[in-house]
């Protein structure tokens, strides 16, 4: 084995800043969307349309069994004829996998996040539904301001938590030969024959940047788990 | 000797002092019940006597063994003394009378035929026999209490610690494993009982300690305890008018 | 489209594409369910490490949860077949003249059972502690020693307890092997990117392993429900199911 040299990381920083701001960029979009949506989804699920809870439960499903990479394969090859669908072009317009990246994240985290709001909500309680119907709200002015606001305090350190997956999972682009952070790494790697140097860094980074965040999550989840209920807390 | 004894304990968790210099004897066949209010120490003082926490000063010996010498087998000591937990702690994957089978064949050695044979003649005695194949969360909290006293006893222990056992239950149910803890008494079984059943107390111990925190505020016979209100310390007086109330 | 592309041979060799993609689906089966075992193992034991009387595991454990949940899985999957075979010569000696499948299947399963028992460490970390202590302190009292308590009483309902959120490891394990495709093993993943690639029927390649992805999450779902319900017993109810 050659001896590590570091300086080839210190040549390559500008470009794998590059590759690093697009992965957090990836996962902001992909992680407020997905919640956008996600939380869309989740109502849908408690809806009481049998139809439209059903959709929902079966989108949330399929996304939920099939794997990641395969999703990402199957958006990059569906979103140029989705939208020379919409446009009615003649031809798929070039999207690239930088863009369609941006899609699929939103789609895919969507089912994640439903799950966590959905759980979110049931969190809150058949008790506060029915005090705050009581009141004379109606449904929507309950979900707003009695359900959801509750709901959101609950589940942000699992929303958080499922954004560090996501921030990890946005990795998976590189496969398509799109520079993310590890996309840049590899691209380095492969150039310079220094595997050993790149993917050692790349760990190091990802590794600093997620054990900080979630230690992060976690004081906050103790602060803020003081004012629970001894009984539930256990 | 005393079965047991113990010697100016003290424990701290961290700087908090939870047991101060604690002093007392339990003879063989005595039933000693200790009071006092929460907080002060008492669950500690148990299951110091059994090594399930430790203590930093002070000397405990059960039938002479010493229990914070590092050379002494604690799980030969514990497998000694029977404990019963406030919320029974029976093994919920197990049935009752796996349960009871459990130490028997691990730490004692027992075959299961032999252990079964024991286990169901203390069934027997607390009054669940018919329920041995049923699991623990299919009984009532009595019956549940009642196998862990049957449990702690498939171990033949020398003496009996009980912690609170009756203060998870409902009025009903309180009665019956007080039954159970009398009947032990009466056969002579040594027993340290952590409990505000002052009617209990009265009919069957012989002596009361009481505690106020970390330290043994009263030790005296029992007629003593109850009857002549002048040689109680005010704290105990006040204490007791309050759980007498009710 | 043309679903009886499935039934043309490959460009070189006799094999149809559905036989390429059967023989894909089994190295996923193989390799999931190599890196099953290994990840029950380790997380069990890095759990009961984390729970133990000993600081010092502990900590150790809880540095191996952090280190396996903190590096993406695909980081994780070329540090075993590209960084340390360099950092290790005489494994690299191994590398170079030993089947390339076999490093492969080798370096996949260590790698996905590895990672994979980080999250099963702490699922076994949060049934223990949600068992409280008085289950611990009625076993010690009972005299069993410290190992007997987790044999006998902690594990046996902990796995109970977990067994919802293992069920959902179980299927992020399975979907995860598509990540070895990065590093050339030839799971369903692969062979579907090899048909799309060579026949051009991507619609039809990824279809079909949609399908066949969805079927295993269901078999391993219902598999992981059955084995619940034969070891249910009253009163140990399993957890939520999780979110992830
Ligand atoms: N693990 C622990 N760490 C720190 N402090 C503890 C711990 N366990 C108990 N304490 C403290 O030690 C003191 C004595 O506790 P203990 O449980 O012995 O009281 P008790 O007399 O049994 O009370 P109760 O009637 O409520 O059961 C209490 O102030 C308690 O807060
Ligand atoms: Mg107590």
């Amino acid at each position: 084995m050659n001896d590590l040299d570091l300086d080839v990381i210190t040549r390559a920083l500008p470009w794998l800043a590059q590759g690093l701001q697009y992965t957090v960029q990836l996962t902001c979009v992909a992680a407020l969307g997905g919640t956008v949506l996600g939380t869309l989804l989740a109502l849908a699920r408690l809806s009481p349309r049998p139809i439209v809870a059903g959709l929902a439960a079966s989108y949330v499903n399929l996304m939920r069994s099939v794997p990641l990479l395969l999703v990402i394969f199957w958006f990059y090859f569906l979103v140029p004829l989705g939208l020379q669908w919409l446009t009615s072009a003649e031809n798929p317009p070039r999207v690239g996998a930088e863009r369609s990246a941006y899609v699929t994240f939103i789609l895919f985290e969507a089912a994640y996040f439903c799950e966590i709001v959905r759980a979110g909500i049931a969190s809150v309680g058949a008790g506060q539904q029915a005090a705050a119907r009581a009141l004379g709200l109606d449904q929507a002015q309950v979900l707003v301001h009695v359900i959801l606001p509750q709901a959101f305090r609950n589940m942000l350190p699992v929303l958080l938590t499922q954004a560090i997956i996501l921030f990890q999972d946005v990795s998976l682009v590189s496969l398509l030969n799109v520079t993310d952070f590890v996309g840049a790494a590899g691209k380095i790697a492969q150039r310079d024959g220094r595997v050993v140097e790149m993917y050692l860094f790349v760990a190091l980074v990802y590794l600093v940047l997620c054990s900080m965040t979630s230690a992060l999550v976690r004081r906050w989840q103790r602060t803020h788990s003081i004012g629970q209920h001894p009984e539930t807390a256990r | 000797m005393s079965m047991i004894s113990l010697e100016a304990v003290s424990k701290w968790y961290d700087s908090f002092k939870v047991l101060d210099a604690c002093t007392t004897a339990i003879e063989r066949g005595e039933v000693v019940v200790i009071c006092g209010p929460s907080g002060s120490g008492k669950s500690t003082l148990i299951k110091c006597i059994n090594a399930l926490e430790p203590f930093q000063q002070g000397t405990i010996l059960v039938d002479g063994i010493s229990v914070g010498d590092p050379q002494t087998n604690l799980a030969r000591l514990r497998a000694r003394v029977g404990m019963v937990f406030q919320h029974f702690e029976l093994f919920p994957h197990l049935s009752v009378l796996a349960n009871l089978n459990l130490a028997q064949v691990k730490v004692l050695g027992r075959t299961r035929d032999v252990a079964s044979e024991r286990s169901l003649a203390l069934l027997d005695r607390v009054g669940l026999r018919d329920q041995a194949a049923k699991f623990p969360a299919q009984l009532s909290g009595g019956q549940q209490q009642r196998v862990a006293i049957a449990r702690a006893l498939s171990m033949d222990p020398i003496a009996m610690l009980f912690d609170e056992p009756t203060s998870a239950l409902d009025p009903e149910m309180i009665v019956e494993v007080l039954d159970v803890m009398s009947t032990l008494a009466q056969e002579g079984m040594t027993m340290l009982c952590v409990t505000h059943e002052m009617g209990f107390a009265r009919r069957v111990a012989n002596r009361v300690i009481f505690m106020d925190h970390g330290t043994i505020v009263e030790d005296v016979a029992k007629d003593a305890f109850f009857d002549d209100p002048s040689a109680r310390t005010a704290r105990a007086q006040t204490f007791l008018s309050k759980i007498l109330q009710h | 489209m043309n679903w009886r592309i499935f039934l043309e041979t490959m460009p070189e060799g006799d094999a149809t594409w559905w036989q390429m993609l059967a023989s894909g689906l089994g190295w996923t089966l193989a390799c999931a369910a190599t890196a099953w075992i290994i990840a029950l193992a380790a997380g069990t034991s890095i759990g009961i490490a984390r729970t133990g009387t000993s600081r010092a595991a502990s900590r150790v454990a809880a540095t191996y949860v952090e280190l396996f949940r903190n590096i993406p899985l695909i980081i994780q999957f070329f540090l075993w077949y590209f960084v340390l075979p360099e950092l290790c010569p005489p494994l690299k000696r191994w590398v170079v003249q030993a089947d390339p499948a076999a490093v492969q299947f080798l370096a996949a399963t260590l790698c996905l059972g590895l990672f994979t028992s980080a999250r099963i460490a702490e699922q076994v970390r949060a049934g223990i502690e949600s068992l409280g202590r008085g289950q611990r302190q009625a076993a010690r009292a009972m005299g069993l020693n410290e190992a007997q308590c987790y044999r006998h009483v902690l594990l046996p309902v902990t796995f109970r307890v977990i067994m919802p959120p293992l069920t959902s490891e179980l299927m992020n394990l399975v979907k995860n092997t598509a990540v070895a495709y990065s590093i050339g093993l030839a799971e369903l993943f692969f062979r579907t990117r090899e048909m799309g690639e060579i026949t051009f029927r991507y619609f039809e390649a990824f279809a079909a392993a949609t399908l066949a992805y969805m079927v295993i999450a269901l078999a391993a779902n219902r598999a992981m429900r059955f084995i619940e319900r034969r070891i249910a017993v009253p009163g140990v109810a399993g957890t939520a199911r999780s979110a992830h």
